[in-house]
């Protein structure tokens, strides 16, 4: 049970974390940060890792 | 930024998706990969960990258990591999019993990868192989390198601190995924501890005699090349190791099970059943902190720069020379010591005797590699090939 609220958190960063990269609009360092905290996220998500 | 903010954003996306999708498949596959392991003679009957709790029924706990029963009746020992899935060698004896042993007397129940989450798992932070590669002479036989703990996919979340049970210890929280620190387990916990309770239940109705619980460990921890008892199996331990370095001339001295740190096998087996437990180490140089890079060959061989320059400084608590730490002589030391114990054990009980062939012992395995003992599924009957 707990094990299934932690993906929904997970979902939940990863979806805010997509949301940020959509959003911003100058900084190439904040992109380029957004994508690589997703990795792990969605690799979670996935169940690859 | 460009008035055109979708440029870098696609460029950025390119090596992204890279990493994902590349990463993500070789993680995948190394997850999915079966190993296949032909039935020897021995094998009667292959069954399920979940047969003995329920619990574990279809979850990727529910490892295979196979049976060599003996024509005759005797004592019946466990032997369990995979403990910590990057501690190889165990699921290499483990294997040799099983496609090579033939029981005259008793009965053996082996399980090749207790820790099956574990044997899918990974280090990435430490640069391990997601694979190793045994010789044979029918080509090379490939086997996942595992972790030491579950995956999280398979057990999570961690808790901050992990509070065993039932002694309610205090352990660090990566140790509810390491499947020695949850002995003996209950039916209704975390899935290790669920895992550890079908084998308690094993042991307990089976009226299991010996339960012997392979490892390895680094040259610079002092628990190493050695055999773990608790006090119930100290007298068969010590006869153990004094016969197989008076016999075979190789080292494995006997540690004391710490009655205060709980969750471990050589512990919780002989507190809660009736069953004699040993738990046996060999040197893994593989496993050490200050060494060269974690390559395929360093876990084969177990030669390092790094490790001879402190064994000079004597730092080390195994002796250590340019030869490394062979694979060959860590599962040859492993098969002897196990020969050793059913035998002490059938000298003092021999009404209970476990009787094996065909498990070689470490001259030879040293002398003809670790590949000489494994069969080619290709050319096996299909209903005695089992992948995992």
């Amino acid at each position: 049970m707990i094990m299934i609220f932690y993906y929904l958190i997970s979902a939940y960063l990863a979806a805010m974390v997509g949301w940020n990269f959509l959003r911003e609009r100058k900084k190439i360092e904040d992109l380029a940060q957004y994508l690589i905290v997703l990795i792990p996220l969605l690799l979670r998500i996935l169940r690859i890792k | 930024m460009s008035s055109r903010p979708w440029v870098p954003k696609i460029l950025l996306l390119i090596p992204f998706l890279y990493l994902l999708i590349h990463g993500g498949i070789e993680l995948y596959h190394h997850r999915h990969f079966h190993v296949p392991v032909v039935a020897g003679p021995g094998v009667q009957r292959v069954a399920r960990l979940s047969e003995y709790s329920p619990r574990i029924k279809g979850t990727i706990a529910d490892t295979p258990v196979f049976i060599l029963q003996g024509k005759e009746p005797g004592g019946k020992a466990l032997v369990l591999a995979n403990t910590h899935a990057n501690e190889p060698e165990g699921l290499l004896v483990a294997l040799i019993i099983i496609e090579n042993a033939v029981v005259d007397k008793g009965t053996l129940f082996v399980i090749p990868q207790f820790n099956r989450s574990a044997g899918r798992n990974t280090k990435p932070g430490d640069g391990y192989p997601l694979y190793f590669e045994i010789p044979t002479s029918w080509g090379k036989k490939k086997f996942r390198l595992g972790n030491r703990e579950a995956s999280p996919l398979d057990q999570w979340p961690d808790p901050d601190v992990y509070i065993h049970y039932p002694d309610r210890q205090l352990l660090s929280y990566i140790d509810v995924r390491n499947i020695n620190r949850t002995w003996p387990g209950r039916p209704n916990g975390p899935l290790m501890e669920k895992t550890t309770y079908a084998a308690m239940e094993l042991l307990r109705r089976e009226t299991v005699d010996i339960a012997v619980d392979i490892h390895g460990a680094e040259t610079m921890f002092p628990v190493t090349n050695c055999i773990v008892a608790p006090e119930k199996s100290n007298k068969i331990a010590t006869l153990a190791s004094m016969t197989v370095k008076a016999r075979e001339g190789f080292d494995s001295h006997v540690e004391p099970s710490p009655q205060g740190f709980r969750g471990l096998s050589h512990r919780e087996i002989g507190d809660y059943s009736e069953t004699l437990p040993f738990l046996l180490e060999a040197p893994i140089p593989f496993l050490d902190q200050p060494t060269g890079p974690k390559t395929e060959r360093f876990l084969i061989d177990g030669k390092d720069p790094f490790l001879l320059s402190l064994a000079k400084k004597k730092k080390l608590f195994v002796p250590y020379d340019e030869s490394g730490w062979p694979l060959e002589k860590r599962v040859g030391q492993h098969c002897s010591v196990i020969l050793e114990i059913f035998r002490q054990f059938g000298r003092r009980n021999p009404e209970k005797e476990i009787v094996v062939k065909g498990v070689p012992k470490y001259a030879e395995v040293v002398e003809k590699g670790v590949g000489s003992y494994f069969h080619d599924p290709a050319q096996a009957p299909p209903d005695r090939v089992f992948l995992d």
